[in-house]
């Protein structure tokens, strides 16, 4: 029974943090067609500014602000990454919309960069970032089985950002605008939207997202260089499963990953419950190719 | 439209030439310490040219750009003291991009165009498998310093790390007579981990020992919570950690989260060092144990003298490990057998380099002749608050290199494989 409760936890955590990596990448790959390869890099600017953040922290600021430092690292590593978004959006990407090959060379190449970048200005071993100490420990139900804060605090963010993101696209006038864009670009335009402004826009958001995600993953994971790699094709896949254009589907997606994949990994081993994930993944959409929500669109492709 | 597309092709252009010029910067880097025109082996009359090929980009830079490091510090500790036979020491520093053909590519380059004495390089045992049929083939010389899964002994390479029994094997043997019976074996899936865990298993079932789990999780494996579970519900005495990279982080992390902590259960790990200690966090290894032939700490004159020049050269902020003094120790090594044999002639150094001996960082050690690997002592140590090793245990005198475990029973089904 407590196996069972903690996988099911399990599950869910995992399942939240596949789609924090993903939300991002589901506005600029599912909304913008963007084959975005940087993604994960992005991720890692998110991880390095919450590093850069913690050291300011240490140097500057009294010790007993110190726990403090993750909360303010959230924020600016949005804010990063969205600047980070609109200099790629305005300087390469623009120029590649509608040309989803060369979009995945580029970005690709952008990524690299971005790599060594990091190595040269951090260094090529990881970096270590201490959590806030509120976030130490887990709370403890029935016995054994111990809930990390981590985790849950994790989870807590994402719904946030869910929530934030369906009030920004649902409910503002700059979301309809660009729901419009992204739906029909032509008549979008007609109606004196500026197409441009809200295509930056919208990348440099999605980028934002990417970095809120590498932030929170400095709780579990390694801070280097290359951390991008690891969760780049996870994030694909959720997009791609869950069906290009919609977020319901990305939540869907990043559900259904993290749940089989943390079920097949109990009743197998990691790489063998990789390797189910991915049959799935292929079978599914061998029978419905466009993912579990497919985006209806009445402009002309 | 038309405009449009020209501008991106230009762009990817400049972008691609930004990109070119930082590689052809690194080669001038490496390079231009040369003065004069070299042409023949090892060099011209003032100068052997060396190989260095170690991943300086791609996911294992993190680990072997410190040793590379390493490295060219002791080649230009060697030529401040007047260089070998009364030759300033070139380095040739290729970078192997943590891409196993690229070793074996930029190994053939190293020995067949830049003509060098020998080459210092790798790290994953992956790179080693895939540089060996060049230097082989090419009978070139190689030095590898990492600890390895044993099995092996080319006799165009020399192994400066441990092999498995001056690693592996006695960690195992102090875990069972002080931590306990109960093992559960955790690992990176690839090479190195299988083989050290079918070791592992045999030795477990030869001194008493009991398996309570076996897992392995695919490199950059970042999330343990269900391998948690299943140690939880395995409750072993004893995690045997061969985790490679950047997963060593993720599991330590949640380990911790998950509320189990040192106290609660031994673990071991065989890749986690000084440098990795830093990436993954004191506060989250503070108690764990790792088994190494050399740490930091460890209480030498020669330690001394070595981790203060790494500092004063990299940054105080930087630490040493084993792999780094492994790499350092190669240097100094090769130097030593050229100098004894009067020649960089690949032939003439192997047999001037059997029974070498060196005052190494680390202590004393010395090349066994019949398959160039080291006499290493094995330390076991605790991670404390700092960041650094306590140790617990040493094997007192260097241990005699078995890359086949023929001196155990135990392992004879091990080596009839090879």
């Amino acid at each position: 029974m407590d196996v069972i409760v903690l996988q099911l936890f399990n599950g869910i955590s995992v399942s939240s943090i596949l789609l924090l990596i993903a939300l991002g990448l589901a506005i600029t790959f599912g909304l913008m067609k963007v084959i975005n390869m940087a993604h994960g890099e992005l991720i890692m600017i998110g991880a390095y500014s919450a590093y850069v953040v913690q050291n300011l922290f240490t140097s500057y600021m009294p010790s007993s602000m110190f726990n403090w430092y993750f909360v303010a690292a959230i924020p600016v590593s949005f804010i990063v990454a969205f600047l980070m978004g609109l200099l790629l959006e305005t300087t390469l990407i623009r120029f590649l919309y509608g040309r989803p090959l060369d979009s995945l060379l580029a970005t690709w190449g952008i990524g690299l960069m971005l790599q060594q970048l990091a190595r040269t200005i951090f260094g090529a071993p990881n970096v270590g970032v201490t959590s806030p100490s509120w976030l130490n420990g887990g709370v403890t139900i029935m016995g054994d089985v111990v809930l990390p804060y981590k985790r849950l605090f994790i989870i807590a963010l994402v719904c946030l950002c869910l929530f934030a993101m369906y009030v920004y696209i649902y409910r503002s006038h700059s979301g309809r605008r660009m729901r419009a864009v992204m739906q029909n670009r032509e008549m979008a335009a007609c109606l004196g939207i500026s197409t441009r402004r809200v295509d930056a826009v919208t990348f440099a958001i999605g980028s934002g997202i990417a970095g809120i995600a590498g932030c929170a993953l400095t709780l579990m994971g390694p801070i280097g260089p290359s951390i991008g790699t690891y969760y780049i094709v996870d994030a694909f896949m959720v997009v791609v499963l869950g069906g290009v254009g919609k977020l319901v589907g990305t939540v869907f997606g990043a559900f259904g990953i993290g749940m089989s994949n943390t079920l097949f990994e109990y009743w197998t081993t990691a790489s063998l419950g990789k390797v189910l994930v991915f049959l799935c993944i292929v079978a599914f959409l061998q029978w419905r190719p466009m993912g579990l929500i497919a985006m209806r669109s009445r402009s002309l492709d | 439209m038309r405009e449009n597309v020209w501008k991106s092709l230009s762009l990817l252009l400049v972008a691609l030439c930004i990109a070119l010029a930082g590689c052809s910067n690194d080669n001038k880097g490496s390079t231009s310490e040369g003065t004069t025109e070299t042409s023949g082996a090892g060099g011209g009359d003032g100068e052997i040219k060396v190989g260095i090929l170690h991943s300086l980009s791609g996911t294992m830079a993190i680990s072997e750009v410190s040793v590379k490091e390493a490295e060219m510090m002791a080649i230009d500790e060697i030529n401040a003291k007047g260089g070998v036979l009364g030759k300033k020491l070139v380095p040739v520093v290729e970078d192997g991009a943590s891409d196993w053909p690229t070793f074996a590519e930029k190994a053939r380059k190293l020995i067949s165009e830049d003509k060098v004495a020998t080459v210092f390089g790798g790290w994953t045992s992956a790179s080693r498998k895939a540089m060996l049929p060049v230097f082989e083939e090419l009978n070139g010389l190689l030095w590898y310093p990492v600890q390895y899964e044993g099995l092996e002994a080319s006799p165009n390479i020399f192994y400066t790390g441990a092999t498995t029994n001056q690693q592996i094997v006695p960690a195992v043997t102090w875990l069972l007579e002080n931590r306990g019976k109960k093992f559960f074996l955790l690992g990176s899936d690839y090479v190195f981990p299988r083989t050290a865990n079918k070791i592992i298993k045999e030795q477990l079932k030869a001194e008493g020992g009991e398996l309570a789990g076996e897992e392995y999780t695919p490199l950059g494996h970042t999330d343990y919570a269900t391998i948690i579970s299943k140690i939880k519900a395995a409750k072993p005495d004893v995690v045997f950690n061969t985790l490679n990279g950047d997963s060593n982080v993720a599991f330590f992390k949640q380990l911790k989260d998950a509320g189990i902590t040192a106290k609660d259960l031994t673990t071991l790990s065989v890749s986690v060092a000084e440098e990795e200690i830093r990436g993954i966090g004191v506060d989250v290894l503070e108690g764990h144990f790792a088994a190494w032939n050399y740490y930091q700490t460890t209480d030498t004159p020669a330690n001394k003298t070595f981790v203060e020049n790494y500092k004063k050269k990299y940054g105080a902020d930087r630490v040493t490990a084993d792999p780094i003094e492994a790499g350092y120790d190669a240097v100094y090594l090769w130097a030593a057998a050229v100098e004894k044999a009067g020649s960089v002639d690949v032939a003439k150094v192997k047999e001037a380099a059997k029974g070498l001996e060196w005052d190494a960082p680390e202590g004393k050690i010395k090349i066994d002749g019949d398959n160039q690997h080291i006499y290493k002592t094995v330390r076991i140590g605790e991670v404390q608050a700092d960041g650094q090793f306590k140790e617990l245990w040493n094997s007192g005198d260097p241990v005699k290199p078995d890359p086949y475990l023929k001196g155990y029973e135990w392992a004879g089904s091990l080596s009839s494989g090879n």
